[in-house]
């Protein structure tokens, strides 16, 4: 094989890899970027159910309870709130272990048929004083940024989550 | 006196490393051999005096000296002794010194163990090396002094991040710099081989152990953080995909495929440019893991701290080294000639393939994990991307990347035939598709699991059809056996451990899990066996306070074992952290974690994860393949001289 055949088959090559990479990044790209959304969004704009994204705000005091799903599986609910908007959550697995009530938190997953979000993960930090950025930012944007409350969100701690379900 | 002792030493350092950079370069311009001769004691010194720092940081974090800043933000009294000397790397700092160590001991390595090559060239990798470890050594003086004074002496320290309060956490960042520090030096090799305009054979040899160890390193680092992030954070799963856990596998992934392209440098001198490209991408990406880990922009347990300073300041180290090495590859690169012709299908066509498709992963993985930061740079949107994505978009790719890896060492150089070495695989395929089908009835058709065990087998059983066809000719097999050349045997077990992680990949991919609230004395029944809550009670710990389940595991009525997953609550730090209960046999996990107290009772989840273990046991396997190949004696840094004789240029 020349060299000149050799250099296009390479070249070829290259080009097929870089389209397939390009392909299936788009692809996956379609499906799979999280967003993130605070209760406010939701009012304003529903999400399509069936579609995964991460609300975020504060829970909302005395909103927490506990009970069980019909399998038996523990259940949580509490609201999240961004001082407009509430949206009802609906947790099963291991919270994590700073939740707390009027405390940031960022949950994944989405909206069930009754206007409920089905968390699948719940993330909070291991810091007491840890505000998740986002949750900071929605909350400065509704104007409800207490900044008595603590100045900007530290950094540090990686979200803990509390489980899988 | 001994932190003023510390800092000293790093400035001396600096000093020792601008001269270790400013006279071995013009020396090795200017063909004068003294200057060039001054490189070796230049490296030794630099790596004396970053040790004197270190050792002045331990002591200061070992007697938990309140004077000095870093360690009041950082330590406590109460820490046990060997979480006080491993928290002198568990913060920002500590960990910058670790990594200049690591780099300049790589500078005394090469010094040391590099009396064979051209002098030339062992003055201009010097000097590249000092290059880089005055820019950390810059960097940690200006932005990140760890022996900044404090005045009155605080009382105690704040402690250390509880998380980081762990073996995994002793062991894990030394092992990554290894890794990272391997890719500098890599690095260093192809900038020295573009100034002279000529990569050989022999610099292909020169490259290889450098590019073996530290991928090793890398291997070793990323398995023990992927571990530690298992057992410690409580979540049951091993790898989240998490751009902290990304930036490490990046410049694993450009070193897997250096390490396979520097073998066609140094047998067939084919793909060189190609090869210098990977070397600086590797280490690019090693600098970028750097910046995004320690400059705050991604928010995580690894993000010391978020000093807009410290990001500009890496940032414009990553500018100046990786922009001026790639511009250095765009003057030079074009010049040097192309041997070593073959065909698509041969040995060398395998590696092409194979890096290939490693760099489209990598590729995929880099899009994923920056795409975040730009859009909410650019648009203000905050998204983020998550494990589906990842799996999604690199499993295609490396189906592919498997089924290759099994065939490539196989083939002969230069030109193969694809079909004899169907024919060598064709048991190996037939046990691959067996444990598919198998798989697939086992576990109710999940293709995907089931599609893992089958690349699994074919990886370790292909590894072993490679040993069994290098020796099934010889008279006495074992004789032969022994005599392989040890670089063949590395391949062949770095490739198994590849299986065996893919097995434990494929194994966790069959995980299930349960939830259940118990009160004392109810049980519950899952992954057969039967699960009780005996009680919940208080244990204390040297700085924390643990709530601690105790949990009987029955089978038919009887205890077989007992697990007592727990919280700890560490006051000093005001954080708590999840200790999950983990029970191996070799071929599953049992995972307890124990989740919120309720009216008396608790919140159990509990994990089944088969095979969970194997996915470590590969990475160290594939470690101890590189630790095998390393000990190859055409392979050693010293030998290259007779092997650069012996290679057909």
């Amino acid at each position: 094989m020349t060299r000149r055949r050799r250099r296009l088959t390479v070249l070829l090559l290259c080009a097929l890899g870089l389209g397939t990479a390009t392909a299936l990044t788009l692809t996956a790209f379609q499906d799979n970027l999280v967003f993130f959304q605070s209760p406010s969004d939701i009012a304003a704009n529903p999400p399509p159910p069936a579609r995964a994204f991460r609300l975020g705000g504060l829970v909302e005091e005395g909103s927490v309870t506990r009970d069980s799903t019909p399998e038996g599986r523990p259940r949580i609910g509490f609201r999240v709130t961004d001082g407009q908007s509430t949206v009802a959550v609906q947790y099963s697995g291991v919270l994590p272990d700073l939740f707390r009530e009027g405390q940031g938190v960022v949950t994944l997953g989405q909206m069930g048929p009754d206007g409920v979000f089905l968390a699948r993960e719940v993330l909070a930090r291991h810091d007491e004083n840890y505000m998740p950025p986002e949750v900071a930012e929605a909350l400065r944007r509704t104007g409800h940024w207490n900044p008595a409350s603590g100045a900007a969100p530290p950094p540090g701690g990686r979200p803990t989550a509390g489980g899988r379900s | 006196m001994i932190p003023e002792l510390g800092h000293f030493a790093l400035a001396m350092a600096l000093a020792f490393c601008i001269a270790q950079t400013a006279l071995p370069l013009w020396g090795a311009q200017r063909r004068d051999a003294r200057l060039m001769a001054a490189a070796v004691p230049l490296a030794n010194a630099a790596m004396l005096s970053v040790l004197v720092a270190f050792i002045c940081l331990a002591t200061s974090y070992a007697v938990n000296d309140t004077s000095v800043v870093n360690v009041v933000q950082n330590s406590h009294s109460a820490k046990p002794m060997i979480y006080k000397i491993t928290g002198t790397w568990g913060n920002h700092e500590g960990s910058m010194v670790l990594w200049v160590l690591v780099l300049t001991l790589c500078g005394a390595a090469v010094a040391g163990f590099g009396r064979d090559l051209p002098s030339v060239l062992q003055a201009r990798v010097l000097g590249v090396l000092g290059a880089i470890a005055v820019g950390f050594l810059l960097f940690v003086l200006f932005t990140s002094n760890p022996f900044d004074r404090v005045w009155p002496p605080a009382p105690d320290g704040q402690g250390l991040n509880p998380l980081l309060q762990d073996f995994g956490l002793a062991v894990h960042p030394p092992l990554l710099y290894l890794g990272y520090v391997g890719t500098a030096v890599t690095f260093a090799f192809a900038v020295a081989a573009l100034i002279e305009g000529r990569v050989d054979a022999a610099w292909g040899a020169w490259v290889r152990p450098w590019a073996l160890a530290s991928w090793g390193f890398l291997t070793c680092g990323i398995a023990l953080g992927s571990w530690w992030a298992y057992y410690e954070l409580g979540w049951g799963g091993y790898w989240f995909w998490d751009p902290v856990e990304n930036s490490s596998l990046l410049p694993w992934l450009a070193s897997t495929a250096l390490l396979h392209s520097a073998v066609v440098v140094e047998k067939r001198g084919a793909l060189k440019v190609w090869t210098v490209f990977l070397a600086l991408m590797a280490f690019a990406l090693s600098m970028m893991g750097t910046f995004l880990v320690r400059s705050g922009v991604l928010n995580s347990v690894h993000t010391f701290a978020a000093d807009p300073a410290r990001g500009v300041f890496i940032l414009i180290m990553l500018g100046a080294f990786v922009g001026g090495a790639f511009a250095l590859f765009a003057w030079r690169a074009p010049a040097m000639a192309p041997q070593g012709v073959f065909a698509p299908v041969s040995r060398e066509g395998a590696l092409v393939l194979n890096n290939l498709l490693l760099s489209c992963i990598t590729a995929v993985v880099l899009v994923g994990t920056l795409y975040p930061l730009f859009l909410d740079l650019i648009a203000g949107r905050m998204i983020s991307v998550g494990p589906p994505f990842f799996n999604m978009a690199t499993a295609p790719l490396a189906l592919p990347l498997i089924a290759a890896m099994a065939l490539g060492p196989l083939m002969p150089w230069k030109r193969a035939d694809l079909w004899p070495v169907m024919q060598r695989l064709w048991w190996v395929a037939l046990v691959a598709l067996a444990g598919f089908i198998i798989a697939l009835v086992l576990t109710g058709q999940r293709a995907l699991p089931a599609l893992g065990f089958a690349a699994g087998l074919w990886l370790i059983f292909g590894a072993a059809a490679d040993i069994i066809d290098r020796v099934r000719r010889a008279e006495n097999p074992w004789a032969r056996a022994r005599a392989l050349p040890r670089a063949a045997w590395g391949a062949a077990i770095a490739h198994a451990g590849m299986g065996v992680t893919a097995l434990g990949v494929a194994g966790m991919a069959l995980s299930t899990e349960t939830l259940v609230a118990l009160n004392p004395g109810q049980s519950t029944s899952f992954a057969g066996y039967e699960w009780r809550l005996d009680g919940v009670r208080d244990s204390p710990g040297p700085n924390f306070t643990a709530r601690r389940a105790d949990v009987s595991v029955l089978v038919d009525g009887a205890v077989v074992f007992t697990m007592t997953p727990a919280k700890r609550t560490f006051p000093i730090a005001r954080t708590t952290t999840t200790e999950a209960a983990i029970r191996t046999n070799g071929m599953r996990d049992l995972y307890l974690v124990l989740g919120e107290e309720r009216e008396g009772g608790a919140v159990l989840r509990i994990h089944h994860n088969p095979l969970a273990p194997w996915i470590w046991l590969g990475a160290l396997t594939m470690a101890l393949g590189a630790a095998t190949s390393l000990s190859d004696r055409r392979v050693r840094v010293a030998a290259p001289s007779r092997r650069a004789v012996a290679a057909p240029a």
